[in-house]
Protein backbone atom coordinates (compact mmCIF):
# COMPACT_ATOMS: atom_id res chain seq x y z
CA UNK A 1 0.00 0.00 0.00
CA UNK A 2 2.62 2.24 0.48
CA UNK A 3 4.11 1.44 -2.46
CA UNK A 4 0.74 2.28 -4.21
CA UNK A 5 0.98 6.27 -2.41
CA UNK A 6 4.69 6.28 -3.66
CA UNK A 7 3.38 5.39 -6.95
CA UNK A 8 0.52 7.38 -7.37
CA UNK A 9 2.51 10.25 -6.00
CA UNK A 10 5.44 9.95 -7.91
CA UNK A 11 3.03 10.04 -11.16
CA UNK A 12 1.54 12.86 -9.91
CA UNK A 13 4.52 15.23 -9.27
CA UNK A 14 6.00 13.84 -12.64
CA UNK A 15 5.20 15.65 -15.93
CA UNK A 16 1.78 15.04 -17.36
CA UNK A 17 0.43 14.43 -13.74
CA UNK A 18 -0.73 18.29 -13.77
CA UNK A 19 0.22 18.53 -10.33
CA UNK A 20 0.45 22.34 -10.62
CA UNK A 21 -2.37 23.14 -12.33
CA UNK A 22 -4.92 23.68 -9.29
CA UNK A 23 -2.67 25.53 -7.80
CA UNK A 24 -2.21 27.84 -10.48
CA UNK A 25 -6.42 27.65 -10.87
CA UNK A 26 -6.61 28.49 -7.22
CA UNK A 27 -3.89 31.36 -7.40
CA UNK A 28 -5.87 32.78 -11.14
CA UNK A 29 -9.23 32.47 -9.32
CA UNK A 30 -8.12 34.57 -6.54
CA UNK A 31 -7.16 36.97 -9.61
CA UNK A 32 -9.83 37.20 -11.05
CA UNK A 33 -12.32 37.61 -8.12
CA UNK A 34 -11.23 41.30 -7.00
CA UNK A 35 -10.91 42.17 -11.19
CA UNK A 36 -14.66 41.11 -11.08
CA UNK A 37 -15.86 42.78 -7.80
CA UNK A 38 -13.80 45.44 -7.72
CA UNK A 39 -10.16 46.16 -5.41
CA UNK A 40 -12.89 47.84 -2.80
CA UNK A 41 -10.73 46.27 0.76
CA UNK A 42 -14.12 45.97 2.77
CA UNK A 43 -15.88 44.41 0.28
CA UNK A 44 -13.12 42.09 -0.28
CA UNK A 45 -12.41 41.35 3.43
CA UNK A 46 -15.86 40.47 3.74
CA UNK A 47 -16.16 37.83 0.58
CA UNK A 48 -12.50 36.43 1.37
CA UNK A 49 -13.62 33.42 3.59
CA UNK A 50 -15.65 32.37 1.11
CA UNK A 51 -14.17 32.82 -2.17
CA UNK A 52 -11.04 31.21 -0.64
CA UNK A 53 -13.07 28.45 0.09
CA UNK A 54 -14.83 27.34 -3.20
CA UNK A 55 -11.55 28.00 -4.70
CA UNK A 56 -10.34 25.31 -2.91
CA UNK A 57 -13.18 23.35 -3.66
CA UNK A 58 -13.16 23.81 -7.33
CA UNK A 59 -9.03 23.01 -7.36
CA UNK A 60 -9.51 20.10 -5.95
CA UNK A 61 -12.54 19.23 -8.32
CA UNK A 62 -9.92 19.76 -11.32
CA UNK A 63 -7.55 16.66 -10.34
CA UNK A 64 -10.39 14.36 -9.63
CA UNK A 65 -10.32 12.62 -12.87
CA UNK A 66 -7.05 11.46 -12.82
CA UNK A 67 -7.71 9.53 -9.58
CA UNK A 68 -8.64 6.47 -11.50
CA UNK A 69 -9.42 7.49 -15.39
CA UNK A 70 -5.56 6.37 -16.39
CA UNK A 71 -5.32 3.45 -13.97
CA UNK A 72 -8.44 2.16 -16.13
CA UNK A 73 -7.40 2.84 -19.16
CA UNK A 74 -4.03 1.29 -18.50
CA UNK A 75 -5.78 -2.13 -16.79
CA UNK A 76 -3.90 -1.68 -13.79
CA UNK A 77 -7.37 -0.89 -11.76
CA UNK A 78 -7.95 -4.43 -13.14
CA UNK A 79 -4.62 -5.58 -11.33
CA UNK A 80 -5.38 -3.28 -8.22
CA UNK A 81 -8.76 -4.88 -7.73
CA UNK A 82 -7.75 -8.64 -8.18
CA UNK A 83 -3.83 -7.67 -5.77
CA UNK A 84 -4.11 -9.39 -2.44
CA UNK A 85 -4.45 -5.58 -0.97
CA UNK A 86 -8.12 -5.00 0.29
CA UNK A 87 -9.90 -2.87 -2.45
CA UNK A 88 -10.91 -0.89 -0.02
CA UNK A 89 -7.09 0.18 0.95
CA UNK A 90 -6.80 0.78 -2.33
CA UNK A 91 -9.22 3.27 -2.82
CA UNK A 92 -8.17 5.25 0.81
CA UNK A 93 -5.13 5.14 -0.56
CA UNK A 94 -5.57 7.07 -3.81
CA UNK A 95 -7.99 9.31 -1.87
CA UNK A 96 -4.61 10.04 0.39
CA UNK A 97 -2.28 10.83 -2.64
CA UNK A 98 -4.76 12.84 -4.17
CA UNK A 99 -5.09 15.12 -0.85
CA UNK A 100 -0.96 15.10 -0.22
CA UNK A 101 -0.94 16.26 -4.05
CA UNK A 102 -3.83 18.27 -3.97
CA UNK A 103 -4.79 19.44 -0.79
CA UNK A 104 -1.88 19.93 1.83
CA UNK A 105 -0.52 21.99 -1.40
CA UNK A 106 -3.56 24.29 -1.69
CA UNK A 107 -3.39 24.37 2.54
CA UNK A 108 0.20 25.94 2.10
CA UNK A 109 -0.45 28.71 -0.41
CA UNK A 110 -4.21 29.79 0.45
CA UNK A 111 -1.94 32.49 3.03
CA UNK A 112 -0.70 33.86 0.44
CA UNK A 113 -3.96 34.11 -1.53
CA UNK A 114 -5.70 35.43 1.90
CA UNK A 115 -3.17 38.50 1.29
CA UNK A 116 -4.29 39.34 -2.19
CA UNK A 117 -8.21 38.95 -0.99
CA UNK A 118 -7.23 41.23 1.92
CA UNK A 119 -8.24 38.60 4.67
CA UNK A 120 -8.49 39.98 7.96
CA UNK A 121 -5.98 38.96 10.13
CA UNK A 122 -7.17 36.85 13.00
CA UNK A 123 -8.56 34.74 10.23
CA UNK A 124 -5.17 32.87 8.61
CA UNK A 125 -5.28 30.89 11.61
CA UNK A 126 -8.69 29.86 11.05
CA UNK A 127 -8.20 29.87 7.30
CA UNK A 128 -5.49 26.88 7.89
CA UNK A 129 -6.74 24.97 10.19
CA UNK A 130 -10.32 24.38 8.64
CA UNK A 131 -8.88 23.76 4.75
CA UNK A 132 -6.66 20.89 6.89
CA UNK A 133 -9.66 19.32 8.62
CA UNK A 134 -11.52 19.94 5.60
CA UNK A 135 -9.79 19.20 2.51
CA UNK A 136 -9.26 15.60 3.25
CA UNK A 137 -13.09 15.00 3.24
CA UNK A 138 -13.14 16.90 -0.58
CA UNK A 139 -10.75 14.68 -1.02
CA UNK A 140 -12.43 11.37 -0.15
CA UNK A 141 -15.69 12.56 -1.63
CA UNK A 142 -14.18 13.11 -4.61
CA UNK A 143 -12.54 9.81 -4.72
CA UNK A 144 -16.17 8.31 -4.77
CA UNK A 145 -17.47 10.46 -7.47
CA UNK A 146 -14.16 9.11 -9.44
CA UNK A 147 -15.09 6.00 -9.09
CA UNK A 148 -18.83 6.72 -9.80
CA UNK A 149 -17.52 7.69 -13.23
CA UNK A 150 -14.79 5.82 -13.99
CA UNK A 151 -16.21 3.50 -17.13
CA UNK A 152 -17.48 6.77 -19.15
CA UNK A 153 -16.51 8.31 -22.04
CA UNK A 154 -17.09 11.76 -21.36
CA UNK A 155 -17.25 11.47 -17.26
CA UNK A 156 -15.52 14.85 -16.62
CA UNK A 157 -18.60 17.03 -16.84
CA UNK A 158 -20.38 14.53 -15.44
CA UNK A 159 -18.42 14.10 -12.10
CA UNK A 160 -18.57 18.09 -11.41
CA UNK A 161 -22.52 17.49 -11.49
CA UNK A 162 -22.06 14.64 -8.89
CA UNK A 163 -19.58 15.65 -6.83
CA UNK A 164 -20.09 19.45 -6.12
CA UNK A 165 -23.60 18.79 -4.43
CA UNK A 166 -22.01 15.93 -2.16
CA UNK A 167 -19.28 19.28 -1.11
CA UNK A 168 -21.99 21.57 0.15
CA UNK A 169 -21.90 20.74 4.00
CA UNK A 170 -17.80 20.67 3.72
CA UNK A 171 -18.17 24.22 2.42
CA UNK A 172 -20.55 25.47 4.13
CA UNK A 173 -18.96 24.78 7.95
CA UNK A 174 -15.47 25.24 6.39
CA UNK A 175 -16.33 28.76 5.45
CA UNK A 176 -18.48 29.64 8.01
CA UNK A 177 -15.04 28.51 10.35
CA UNK A 178 -13.48 31.27 8.47
CA UNK A 179 -15.91 34.03 8.23
CA UNK A 180 -16.50 33.11 11.88
CA UNK A 181 -13.15 33.65 12.64
CA UNK A 182 -12.54 36.83 10.76
CA UNK A 183 -15.20 38.34 13.02
CA UNK A 184 -13.51 37.33 16.21
CA UNK A 185 -16.68 34.94 17.08
CA UNK A 186 -16.22 31.90 18.67
CA UNK A 187 -15.57 28.74 16.08
CA UNK A 188 -16.21 25.86 17.94
CA UNK A 189 -20.04 24.13 16.66
CA UNK A 190 -18.54 24.74 12.74
CA UNK A 191 -15.06 23.02 13.67
CA UNK A 192 -16.39 20.43 15.26
CA UNK A 193 -19.10 19.56 12.86
CA UNK A 194 -16.59 20.30 9.93
CA UNK A 195 -14.14 17.49 11.52
CA UNK A 196 -17.02 15.38 12.36
CA UNK A 197 -18.18 15.17 8.34
CA UNK A 198 -14.32 14.44 7.44
CA UNK A 199 -14.29 11.83 9.92
CA UNK A 200 -17.41 10.20 8.67
CA UNK A 201 -16.45 10.38 5.06
CA UNK A 202 -12.86 9.08 5.44
CA UNK A 203 -14.82 6.19 7.51
CA UNK A 204 -17.51 5.46 5.48
CA UNK A 205 -16.97 6.77 1.73
CA UNK A 206 -14.17 4.40 1.12
CA UNK A 207 -16.68 0.97 1.43
CA UNK A 208 -18.81 2.54 -1.29
CA UNK A 209 -15.73 3.70 -3.70
CA UNK A 210 -14.67 -0.05 -3.54
CA UNK A 211 -18.01 -1.32 -4.20
CA UNK A 212 -18.75 0.88 -7.10
CA UNK A 213 -14.92 0.16 -8.45
CA UNK A 214 -15.99 -4.10 -8.33
CA UNK A 215 -19.39 -2.64 -10.71
CA UNK A 216 -17.86 -0.38 -12.66
CA UNK A 217 -14.69 -3.32 -13.79
CA UNK A 218 -17.46 -6.28 -14.30
CA UNK B 1 -48.96 -17.17 0.03
CA UNK B 2 -48.95 -13.33 -1.55
CA UNK B 3 -46.73 -11.14 -0.60
CA UNK B 4 -45.48 -7.43 -2.17
CA UNK B 5 -42.54 -9.58 -3.55
CA UNK B 6 -44.70 -11.12 -5.72
CA UNK B 7 -44.53 -7.61 -8.12
CA UNK B 8 -41.06 -7.96 -8.49
CA UNK B 9 -41.60 -10.37 -11.44
CA UNK B 10 -42.17 -8.27 -14.09
CA UNK B 11 -44.98 -10.19 -15.74
CA UNK B 12 -47.31 -9.77 -12.81
CA UNK B 13 -46.54 -6.52 -12.14
CA UNK B 14 -47.77 -5.33 -15.98
CA UNK B 15 -50.44 -8.14 -15.52
CA UNK B 16 -51.13 -6.00 -12.32
CA UNK B 17 -50.50 -2.38 -13.24
CA UNK B 18 -52.68 -3.03 -16.50
CA UNK B 19 -55.84 -2.91 -15.22
CA UNK B 20 -54.55 -0.76 -12.11
CA UNK B 21 -52.81 2.47 -14.33
CA UNK B 22 -56.10 3.70 -15.65
CA UNK B 23 -57.70 3.41 -12.80
CA UNK B 24 -55.15 5.52 -11.05
CA UNK B 25 -54.80 7.81 -13.39
CA UNK B 26 -58.40 8.49 -13.51
CA UNK B 27 -58.31 8.88 -9.46
CA UNK B 28 -55.49 11.25 -9.64
CA UNK B 29 -57.00 14.02 -12.39
CA UNK B 30 -60.59 13.54 -10.43
CA UNK B 31 -58.81 14.29 -6.74
CA UNK B 32 -56.22 16.71 -8.13
CA UNK B 33 -59.01 19.19 -10.07
CA UNK B 34 -61.68 19.00 -7.51
CA UNK B 35 -58.45 19.78 -4.95
CA UNK B 36 -57.24 22.62 -7.10
CA UNK B 37 -60.89 23.85 -8.16
CA UNK B 38 -62.08 23.78 -4.30
CA UNK B 39 -58.69 25.46 -3.09
CA UNK B 40 -58.84 27.96 -6.08
CA UNK B 41 -62.44 29.04 -5.82
CA UNK B 42 -63.95 27.96 -2.48
CA UNK B 43 -62.24 28.53 -0.19
CA UNK B 44 -62.53 32.63 1.77
CA UNK B 45 -59.44 34.79 1.48
CA UNK B 46 -57.16 35.01 4.33
CA UNK B 47 -57.54 38.14 6.06
CA UNK B 48 -53.49 39.23 5.74
CA UNK B 49 -52.53 37.19 2.70
CA UNK B 50 -55.71 37.81 0.98
CA UNK B 51 -55.78 35.47 -2.27
CA UNK B 52 -52.18 34.85 -2.23
CA UNK B 53 -52.83 32.08 0.40
CA UNK B 54 -54.62 29.86 -2.02
CA UNK B 55 -51.08 28.66 -3.92
CA UNK B 56 -50.50 27.05 -1.00
CA UNK B 57 -52.57 24.11 -2.85
CA UNK B 58 -50.02 23.81 -5.28
CA UNK B 59 -46.52 24.61 -3.29
CA UNK B 60 -47.76 22.46 -0.14
CA UNK B 61 -48.15 18.57 -2.42
CA UNK B 62 -45.14 19.60 -4.50
CA UNK B 63 -43.06 20.33 -1.89
CA UNK B 64 -44.37 16.84 -0.38
CA UNK B 65 -43.90 15.01 -3.45
CA UNK B 66 -40.57 16.28 -3.70
CA UNK B 67 -39.36 15.04 -0.62
CA UNK B 68 -40.86 11.32 -0.65
CA UNK B 69 -40.11 10.63 -4.56
CA UNK B 70 -36.72 10.67 -2.83
CA UNK B 71 -37.63 8.77 0.01
CA UNK B 72 -38.99 6.39 -2.77
CA UNK B 73 -36.22 6.20 -4.94
CA UNK B 74 -34.03 5.71 -1.44
CA UNK B 75 -36.31 2.72 -0.86
CA UNK B 76 -36.13 1.18 -4.40
CA UNK B 77 -32.23 1.95 -5.01
CA UNK B 78 -32.46 -0.26 -1.35
CA UNK B 79 -34.75 -2.95 -2.55
CA UNK B 80 -32.15 -3.39 -5.88
CA UNK B 81 -28.91 -3.44 -3.83
CA UNK B 82 -30.42 -6.01 -1.65
CA UNK B 83 -33.09 -8.30 -3.30
CA UNK B 84 -31.93 -7.59 -7.53
CA UNK B 85 -35.77 -7.11 -8.50
CA UNK B 86 -35.25 -5.09 -11.51
CA UNK B 87 -38.55 -3.59 -11.66
CA UNK B 88 -37.55 -1.78 -8.65
CA UNK B 89 -34.71 0.02 -10.07
CA UNK B 90 -36.68 1.05 -12.91
CA UNK B 91 -39.16 2.58 -10.38
CA UNK B 92 -36.57 4.68 -9.43
CA UNK B 93 -35.39 5.84 -12.49
CA UNK B 94 -38.98 6.59 -13.25
CA UNK B 95 -39.59 8.38 -10.40
CA UNK B 96 -36.57 11.16 -10.47
CA UNK B 97 -38.11 13.43 -13.63
CA UNK B 98 -41.31 13.49 -11.87
CA UNK B 99 -39.50 14.21 -8.17
CA UNK B 100 -37.12 17.03 -10.28
CA UNK B 101 -40.29 18.27 -11.87
CA UNK B 102 -42.34 18.41 -8.15
CA UNK B 103 -39.07 20.15 -6.79
CA UNK B 104 -39.29 23.01 -9.47
CA UNK B 105 -43.23 23.29 -9.11
CA UNK B 106 -42.47 23.52 -4.88
CA UNK B 107 -39.79 26.65 -6.05
CA UNK B 108 -41.49 28.61 -8.83
CA UNK B 109 -44.91 28.42 -6.72
CA UNK B 110 -43.19 29.72 -3.58
CA UNK B 111 -41.42 32.22 -5.60
CA UNK B 112 -44.43 33.48 -6.87
CA UNK B 113 -45.47 33.89 -3.44
CA UNK B 114 -42.48 34.79 -2.07
CA UNK B 115 -42.60 38.25 -4.67
CA UNK B 116 -45.80 40.02 -2.89
CA UNK B 117 -45.50 38.49 1.03
CA UNK B 118 -41.60 38.87 1.12
CA UNK B 119 -40.88 40.88 -1.58
CA UNK B 120 -38.36 38.88 -3.26
CA UNK B 121 -38.51 36.26 -5.86
CA UNK B 122 -35.56 34.33 -3.60
CA UNK B 123 -34.19 34.63 -0.31
CA UNK B 124 -31.21 32.38 0.31
CA UNK B 125 -33.67 30.44 3.31
CA UNK B 126 -32.76 27.11 4.56
CA UNK B 127 -35.66 25.81 3.21
CA UNK B 128 -35.40 27.13 -0.29
CA UNK B 129 -31.46 26.09 -0.25
CA UNK B 130 -32.07 23.00 0.71
CA UNK B 131 -34.66 22.39 -1.87
CA UNK B 132 -32.50 23.89 -4.42
CA UNK B 133 -30.07 21.62 -3.72
CA UNK B 134 -32.27 18.62 -3.68
CA UNK B 135 -33.18 19.85 -6.93
CA UNK B 136 -29.43 19.40 -8.02
CA UNK B 137 -29.08 15.92 -6.32
CA UNK B 138 -32.05 14.91 -8.91
CA UNK B 139 -30.22 16.27 -11.71
CA UNK B 140 -26.91 14.68 -10.90
CA UNK B 141 -29.19 11.32 -10.21
CA UNK B 142 -30.82 11.78 -13.88
CA UNK B 143 -27.46 12.58 -15.61
CA UNK B 144 -25.99 9.40 -14.11
CA UNK B 145 -28.58 7.18 -15.18
CA UNK B 146 -28.51 8.67 -18.91
CA UNK B 147 -24.85 8.59 -19.60
CA UNK B 148 -24.79 4.56 -18.40
CA UNK B 149 -25.34 1.97 -21.49
CA UNK B 150 -25.46 -0.95 -19.51
CA UNK B 151 -28.75 -1.09 -17.70
CA UNK B 152 -27.62 -3.51 -15.01
CA UNK B 153 -24.17 -1.62 -14.10
CA UNK B 154 -26.47 1.73 -14.24
CA UNK B 155 -28.74 0.76 -12.30
CA UNK B 156 -26.42 -0.45 -9.38
CA UNK B 157 -24.01 2.89 -9.72
CA UNK B 158 -27.32 4.85 -8.84
CA UNK B 159 -28.35 2.86 -6.47
CA UNK B 160 -25.46 3.77 -4.31
CA UNK B 161 -25.23 7.48 -5.59
CA UNK B 162 -28.77 7.26 -4.18
CA UNK B 163 -27.64 6.23 -0.77
CA UNK B 164 -25.01 8.42 -0.24
CA UNK B 165 -26.54 10.87 -1.84
CA UNK B 166 -29.62 10.91 0.82
CA UNK B 167 -26.59 10.93 3.97
CA UNK B 168 -25.21 14.29 2.24
CA UNK B 169 -29.24 15.74 1.14
CA UNK B 170 -29.77 15.49 4.89
CA UNK B 171 -26.34 16.69 5.84
CA UNK B 172 -26.70 19.51 3.98
CA UNK B 173 -30.24 20.70 5.15
CA UNK B 174 -28.53 20.53 8.81
CA UNK B 175 -26.01 22.33 7.15
CA UNK B 176 -28.22 24.84 5.50
CA UNK B 177 -29.78 24.94 8.81
CA UNK B 178 -26.70 26.47 10.29
CA UNK B 179 -25.75 28.67 7.66
CA UNK B 180 -28.41 31.47 7.99
CA UNK B 181 -31.53 31.73 10.07
CA UNK B 182 -34.71 31.64 8.04
CA UNK B 183 -37.53 33.58 6.47
CA UNK B 184 -39.82 30.49 5.68
CA UNK B 185 -42.71 29.83 7.95
CA UNK B 186 -42.27 26.55 10.06
CA UNK B 187 -44.62 23.68 8.70
CA UNK B 188 -48.56 24.34 7.08
CA UNK B 189 -49.43 21.06 8.92
CA UNK B 190 -48.51 19.81 11.73
CA UNK B 191 -50.28 16.62 14.02
CA UNK B 192 -49.44 18.65 17.18
CA UNK B 193 -52.05 20.23 19.10
CA UNK B 194 -52.90 24.13 18.39
CA UNK B 195 -52.45 23.66 14.67
CA UNK B 196 -53.31 27.04 12.74
CA UNK B 197 -54.62 26.39 9.55
CA UNK B 198 -58.27 25.81 9.57
CA UNK B 199 -60.60 22.97 7.95
CA UNK B 200 -61.76 25.53 5.17
CA UNK B 201 -57.97 25.27 4.12
CA UNK B 202 -56.86 21.87 5.73
CA UNK B 203 -59.88 20.02 3.26
CA UNK B 204 -58.81 21.25 0.08
CA UNK B 205 -55.03 20.73 1.25
CA UNK B 206 -55.52 17.21 1.99
CA UNK B 207 -57.47 16.61 -1.05
CA UNK B 208 -54.60 18.39 -3.01
CA UNK B 209 -51.86 15.93 -1.35
CA UNK B 210 -53.76 13.25 -1.98
CA UNK B 211 -53.84 14.09 -5.74
CA UNK B 212 -50.68 15.09 -6.18
CA UNK B 213 -49.57 11.60 -4.41
CA UNK B 214 -52.35 9.96 -7.58
CA UNK B 215 -50.48 11.81 -9.97
CA UNK B 216 -46.79 10.71 -8.91
CA UNK B 217 -47.86 7.18 -8.98
CA UNK B 218 -49.81 6.90 -11.97
CA UNK B 219 -46.37 8.79 -13.47
CA UNK B 220 -44.22 6.48 -12.05
CA UNK B 221 -46.27 3.34 -13.10
CA UNK B 222 -46.14 4.78 -16.62
CA UNK B 223 -42.30 5.31 -16.05
CA UNK B 224 -41.55 2.09 -15.22
CA UNK B 225 -44.05 0.13 -17.39
CA UNK B 226 -42.36 2.03 -20.59
CA UNK B 227 -38.67 0.88 -19.30
CA UNK B 228 -39.90 -2.78 -19.21
CA UNK B 229 -41.39 -2.14 -22.79
CA UNK B 230 -38.27 -1.12 -23.88
CA UNK B 231 -35.90 -3.63 -22.42
CA UNK B 232 -38.70 -6.17 -24.01
CA UNK B 233 -37.66 -4.71 -27.34
CA UNK B 234 -33.86 -4.61 -26.42
CA UNK B 235 -34.19 -8.42 -25.52
CA UNK B 236 -36.46 -9.11 -28.53
CA UNK B 237 -34.02 -7.72 -31.20
CA UNK B 238 -30.94 -8.79 -29.82
CA UNK B 239 -32.79 -12.44 -29.69
CA UNK B 240 -32.97 -11.87 -33.80
CA UNK B 241 -29.74 -10.79 -33.94
CA UNK B 242 -29.15 -14.25 -32.45
CA UNK B 243 -30.95 -15.94 -35.04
Amino acid sequence: MIALLIRDMRLAFRAGGGFGLGLAFFLILAVLVPLGVGPERGTLALIAPGILWVGALLACLLSLDRIFALDYEDGSLDLLATAPVPLEGVVSIKALAHWLTTGVPLVLVSPVLGLLLNLPVPAYGWLLLSLTLGTPALSVIGTFGAALTVGLKRGGLLLSLLVLPLYIPTLVFGAEVVSRGAQGLAVGTPLALLAGITAGAVALLPFASAHVIRINLR
Amino acid sequence: MSSLWEYANPLKFMRTTDWLLPIVAVAAVVVTTTGLIWGFFFTPDDFRQGSTVKIVFLHVPAALMAINAWLMMLVASLVWLIRRHHVSALAARAAAPVGAVMTVIGLITGAVWGQPMWGTWWAWDPRLTSFLILFLFYLGYIAMWSAIDDPDTGADLTAVLCLVGSVFAVLSRYAANFWNQGLHQGASLSVAPGTRMDWAYKAPLYTCMVGFGLIFLALVLTGTRTEIRARRMKALAARERMA
